[in-house]
């Protein structure tokens, strides 16, 4: 079903994504992104051992916002500006959650913007963001 | 310790590399999806794409594209242009962690599009952590043109340096 402008209210939650990606994922991310930093895929990886394991591309967790917000919308809006923070690491093989609340809306635009954000298993928030929506 | 911003580095403010070209390609769309989870088909069927509005596939949001890669052109990691021509800015700090990363659309690149970026450093502030200690903030931009040199979307991100 496709989304309609009208229908949304400030307030509303997206469906929240649930997302566990193991090494695995993250070669293919690496891949579809070019960022091959071993600290994302390869155990022995210096840094990845003081850490304790390898650890989530940021770039996929604000990628990940891009898509609670394009799962949500379908097709009749379009991603007008994203952001995001990185305040924390999530690591492979662990969950996150990825969700999103409609902050506000501009009727005459046909615009919404929306704080979004990925947290960890502990609730804490690892990425928050903001996107704006603009309806076709 | 002690840091603080010259006019060395200053100078390269607003100081925009050469264009390099970004291709987005139907190949690179499908594996971008498919690294970040996306089980929509308009990412991944052409059909599917123009039932939704689109010429082609459309990039997913956040998604810059692929630089085109050429050995000892490009970081070999990364795959970041280097033979641009953007001033280094020489600062001397080890350390750096991601702060954030901001995209402004003005359309979205479909498949079979090559873009242009020019980089360039937008920003620089020095700030205080009670962790980090001294902090220089870099804010660096680059904008994606069309053929035609229109802006298709431009990016920003803040690199944190310790």
């Amino acid at each position: 079903m496709t989304l309609s402008f009208d229908s949304i209210t400030v307030g509303d939650e997206l469906p929240l994504l649930t997302k566990t990606p193991g090494r695995e994922q993250l070669v293919k991310y690496a891949a579809g992104s070019g960022d091959f930093n071993p600290l994302h895929y390869d155990a022995d990886f210096a840094q990845a051992k003081a850490i304790g394991d390898n650890i989530v591309h940021g770039r996929m967790k604000y990628a990940s916002l891009g898509q609670v917000v394009s799962d949500w919308a379908g097709h009749a809006a379009v991603v007008s500006s994203i952001s995001c923070q990185y305040r924390g690491m999530d690591l492979q093989g662990k969950t996150f959650t990825v969700g999103g609340t409609v902050t506000s809306k501009d009727e005459s635009a046909r615009t919404v913007e929306i704080d979004v954000w990925t947290k960890d298993a502990s609730g804490a928030v690892t990425t928050p963001g903001k996107a704006t929506l603009r309806f076709r | 310790m002690a840091f603080e911003l010259t006019d060395e580095m200053r100078a390269v403010i607003g100081v925009e590399g050469k264009p390099w070209p970004v291709e987005f390609t139907s190949t690179g769309i499908r594996g971008f999806a498919r690294g970040v989870g996306y089980t929509d088909p308009v990412y991944y069927d052409v059909a599917a794409a123009q039932a939704a509005g689109y010429a082609n596939l459309p990039a997913p949001p956040t998604y810059s594209g692929i630089p085109v890669f050429i050995p000892g052109q490009n970081d070999d990691r990364y795959g970041a242009p280097l033979a641009t021509d953007q001033p280094h800015l020489r600062h001397g700090l080890k350390n750096v962690l991601d702060g954030g990363t901001e995209h402004h659309y003005v359309r979205i690149p479909v498949a079979g599009e090559t873009l242009f970026s020019t980089g360039k450093v937008a920003n620089l502030e020095v700030k205080e952590s009670r962790a980090l200690g001294t902090m220089l903030v870099i804010t660096s931009e680059s904008t994606f043109r069309d053929a035609a040199g229109e802006v298709v979307f431009t990016t920003r991100g803040q690199g944190i340096f310790y």
